[in-house]
This record gives C-alpha cells, structure tokens and sequence, in this order.
C-alpha cells in the first residue's frame, strides 16, 4: 500500500515538466524541491532522534559555498604571507565535497554539543549557524561578503564516451532534484529501518533503557549528525548551482525555520512528512502571490500553518495515516498497535 | 565474580557513595536495601558504567571493569534492568526482544534465544506484534527481563523490578527472578521491598547514606533489631 503511494507520488512529480509549461512554477518548484531535501535531511535528526537543530541551514550554506568556490576557484591570503590559490574544478567535484564537509561540519558540532544535548544542542546549533553567517559576509576575499559569489557554473553530468552534459534548463534541473531527493528518501528510508536506525528510535523513545541494552548515545547521534548534514550540503550544493549565485542570505534564519515548518507540519518522524510539509509550504507563497497583497500573504502563511496544527497536531502524514487506518480496521483504539505492526513488517 | 572496592561515586556536588566495597559470588542471588537516596541504584549505574566512579575499583569475573563505558560492561557479561519506564513503548515486542540483544551478532542463535523466552513466557508470544506500550504493566516487567536475558547475562541487576506492580504481579516477579538464580544466572537485585527481598536472598547488604552498613544472610539481616526497626516495619 505504502509503496504503491509512493510509487504513484514518484510518477506524478516526474511527469509534472510533460504538462507544466510555465518557467516560474517550474522554477518554483526547483527550489522547493532543494528545500524539501534540506527538510528531510532536518527530519533525520528532529524526527528520528529528537534532537532539533536550529541552525540547519547552515550545513545547506556551507555545502552552497564549498560547492561554488570548488567550481569557481579562489585567490585568497593567509596569515604569514601563504597565498592559498585553487583553480576551478568541475561543479560535480563541487557537489561531492559540499556533502564531505557539511558533514565533517556535522560532526564538529555533534562533537560540541552532544554530551550534554536538548537545550544545548539547539543553542550550539543557533550559534554555529551564525559565526559561519558572519564569516561568510566578512571574509569579502574568499567569498565576496554581501557582493554575492556570481557566475556559478551549472552542474555538468560527466556521461561516459560522450562527453559532459550541462544541466543549464529549468527541465534539466527539475529531474536533477528530483533524483537527489529520492536517493535522499531511499538513503534516509533504510538507515532508519537498519540496526543503527533502531538505536535512534531506542534513544529517543527511552534513553535509559537504550542506554542499558548497549547504545552508545554520543555516538549514535554524532553519526545521524553527519548523514543529516551531508543531506544538506547536497540540497546547498544543488541550490548554488542552480540559482547561480550566493550570497550569505543563504544563512539567514528564516530559512531554517521555514525547514522546521515543513518537517513539523508534515509529520516529523515520518518519510514523507517533509516532502509533502515542504511542497506545501514551498509552493503556499506561490499560490498565494497573485491573490493577495505581500503583507497579507504572510498573513495567510501563518493561518494555514497554524489550522494545519490545529486539525492534524501530529503533522499530515502520520494524522492521515492514522485516520485511514481507523476507517479500514473499523477500530477506535489509536494507533500504537497499528504503528507497531506496520513497523515490524518492514524489512529491519 | 563482583567485586567491589572503596567505590565512591557522585553527581556534580553531592556524593552518593561513600566509599563501598561489595561482593557478589557466582550463582548467588543477592539483595542491596535501604532507604530512598541510600545509594543503591547508583551502585548499579555505577556497575553499569552510566555513573563514572570518583575512586575504587571493580572487578568482573577477574577483569578490571572500573570507568569501562556501557557497551563494554554489558559485552562483559552484565545486563541491567533499570527502574522507571521499562520498555520501547513504541516498538514491538519482538523489537523490544531483539533490543536485548543489540550487542550481539548471529540472527539464527538471537532468533533462537528468543523463542526460548517465548516459550518461557507464553503471553509475549501471543503480543509479539503489538506495541509494548499496550501491554499491561505485569507483561511490561517480563518483556523487561525477557529483553535483560537476551543479552546473555552471566550477571544481571534489577533495580526496583516491583515498583508500580499488583502484588500478585509483584510475586510472580520475585518468583521469575528466583528461576533466573536457579537457572544459573547471578543476581544482584536492589529492592524496596526489604522483607520480600532479605527472603528471597542468599546474601544482603544494607545501605545507609552510600555507606555499606550491614552485610550478611538474609536471615541474619531479618533477625537484626535496627534492621527490623527501620526496614521491616517493627
């Protein structure tokens, strides 16, 4: 049943460029699908360990910098006179170190802050994303501060025996997200039905418990750090070469927040929460612009987000789920049996 | 096979234990009692490797296990089954089982494990799909020590395995973990109910302020006139 949702899901986003000729839904939905994938990303460490990191954009920033100048090459000085010179690099090379030191950055901040967790990882996270927000506008030689990185080339596929194929149209780069984000979802769908996916689900259900039963808690958490920030990085990746130019906007906090609003709406803790909390936070402004005036727009934003809590207050996915499942069992008893029945048919 | 000596262990400022030394022989089932904040559960995080201890020395079947972290204390051979919420409400329990076994490695010898808990426990059995969270509280303490057996204890510590049960529950529990003694499996059980604990032992020790201030039989303690004034009601 899941996979045939999920499989109808994947059919109808893929032929959405076939019907939709209009460049600025197209575009739209690029970068909404970029989100989604730093919303997922976001989900892995919120939904499946209880750890909400206030500063994810950082990790989608930083992968959207190191991608940029990997590809664009930079000449900056050094303290002791050192001049650190790199020639540009083919944006591919760009999008697979965006992922190696988002998550070496992951896994610093999991470092810091996971001994003591909660509170303090929410702070750390918070700040992270600010002293990197700060370095990024002030270090005006390495990465132009507010005049923006320009002229970001696109992602060039390398295709064996024929040559590079440049992803340069909106239709390129629409299936470019969309394969992303479903290696993201496969990615993130088994890790959390594996062995390490079962000692989150352990620690954020009962830690003392896990604790005893042999999870390493630092450890464990330090790890979905890591994937959730190289998740990010990729989506930052995409996102500077697609939109082609960077500025350290990119960190601003209301970025995060819209993440946190797409996970929390469409269900943290299920698969397809984020996409489909993302799509329609994504695309609400969209929609809304030609009937309403901006001021109103956000207006409406905060009403949709706010009945959506209202009416289904575990988020879409799994307040539908649930409410399905109901209707075809014909019980009233709430879930947990049901969860626990569907979890256990998964493949572990 | 437990040693310990001159353990003292705190939290920030305050010391819980004062410098304790303990024993525990092989196969042999025995109690730690006192009174709330005596020190007993942090005795068993401190075994554990949940409490770093502050000084003194503990010795597993001949192996120094003092400061090891979690994992290893378990690997060595020592399960706990801390007091509180005793389940993954959320998983199964076949899930909450197999959590038991988290260490180990082999699914065919885990399976087979397992299905001899089963067949120890009927009525897992029968819930095995439903969510651990539904089951009442008596089947919750045995999927709990169901999952403490999992890891294939040589050692294995409960700590309050009473608390919050029905008495007929309570002597249903006391009576599994006296088949666990007999099986083979040494216990060190930390336990408020002091009489049903002093019975049920081979050896007791009374803690007060994380001192050690009596030892000896369980009989020797339920005979003893400060223990009988201050735990025994009388």
């Amino acid at each position: 049943m899941k996979a045939i949702i999920t499989i109808l899901a994947v059919a109808a986003l893929a032929s959405v460029p076939l019907w939709l000729r209009d460049p600025y839904l197209l575009n739209a939905l690029i970068t909404t699908g970029i989100f989604v994938i730093g919303a997922m990303s976001l989900n892995l460490l919120l939904g499946f360990t209880g750890q909400l990191s206030l500063g994810h954009i950082a990790f989608f920033g930083i992968g959207a910098y190191v991608s940029a100048l990997t590809s664009l090459g930079f000449d900056v000085g050094l303290p002791g006179d050192v001049r650190l010179v790199h020639a540009p690099w083919p944006p591919i090379a760009g999008f697979v170190l965006a992922i190696i030191v988002a998550g070496l950055c992951g896994y610093f901040v999991g470092l810091l802050s996971f001994r003591v967790r909660g509170a303090y990882f929410v702070i750390v996270t918070i700040s992270f994303a600010e002293v990197v927000r700060l370095v990024a506008l002030n270090w005006v030689e390495l990465t132009q501060g507010p005049l923006a990185l320009t002229n970001i080339p696109s992602i060039a596929l390398p295709l064996p025996g024929v040559g590079e194929l440049t992803l340069r149209t909106k239709l390129q780069n629409y299936y470019l997200v969309l394969v992303v984000a479903l290696i993201a979802y496969l990615l993130i769908a088994r890790l959390v039905h594996s062995h390490f996916g079962r000692s989150m689900r352990g620690l954020m259900e009962n830690e003392t418990l896990a604790v005893s039963v042999g999870i390493d808690v630092t450890r464990t958490l330090t790890i979905a750090a890591v994937i959730s920030a190289a998740i990010a990085g990729a989506a930052g990746s995409l996102y500077a070469h697609y939109i082609r130019i960077i500025d350290p906007e990119v960190f601003a906090f209301i970025n995060t927040v819209t993440m946190v609003i797409m996970v929390i709406t469409g269900g943290k803790g299920s698969l397809a929460g984020p996409v489909v909390g993302g799509l329609i936070f994504g695309l609400l402004p969209v929609a809304l612009r030609p009937v309403m005036a901006p001021e109103a727009q956000w207006i409406a934003y905060g009403g949709v987000l706010i009945a959506i809590l209202f009416v289904l207050p575990r988020g879409i996915v799994p307040s539908l789920a649930q409410r399905f499942r109901r209707r075809r069992t014909g019980r009233t008893a709430p879930s947990p049996v049901a969860l626990a029945e569907t979890a256990a048919k998964e493949p572990a | 096979m437990l040693e310990i000596r001159e353990m003292v262990c705190g939290y920030g400022g305050v010391t819980a234990l004062r410098g304790i030394s303990l024993e525990v022989k092989a196969g042999q089932l025995v109690a730690l009692i006192g009174a709330n904040g005596a020190g007993k559960s942090t005795t068993l995080r401190a075994i554990s490797g949940l409490v770093p201890p502050r000084s003194g020395q503990m010795r597993f079947e001949g192996i120094d296990i003092t400061g090891a972290r979690p994992p290893r204390v378990l690997a060595s051979g020592i399960a706990h089954c801390p007091e509180g919420r005793r389940v993954f409400p959320h998983m199964s329990v076949e899930e909450n089982l197999d959590m038991g076994a988290y260490l180990r490695r082999g699914s065919g010898e885990i399976a087979a494990d397992r299905d001899r808990i089963y067949a120890e426990f009927p009525r897992l059995a029968e819930r095995r799909r439903q969510a651990a969270g539904t089951l009442s509280g008596g089947e919750q303490q045995m999927l709990a020590i169901g999952r403490a057996l999992m890891s294939r204890p040589r050692l294995i510590m409960f700590d309050e395995p009473s608390l919050g049960l029905a008495p007929n529950i309570v002597e249903r529990t006391f009576a599994i973990i006296r088949g666990i003694r007999d099986a083979g499996t040494t216990v060190l059980l930390v336990e408020q109910n002091a009489f049903a604990a002093l019975e049920m032992c081979d050896h007791a020790y009374l803690l007060e302020n994380g001192r050690i201030v009596l030892s000896g039989a369980g009989s020797e303690l339920i005979a003893n006139e400060h223990v009988r004034k201050a735990y025994l009601g009388g």
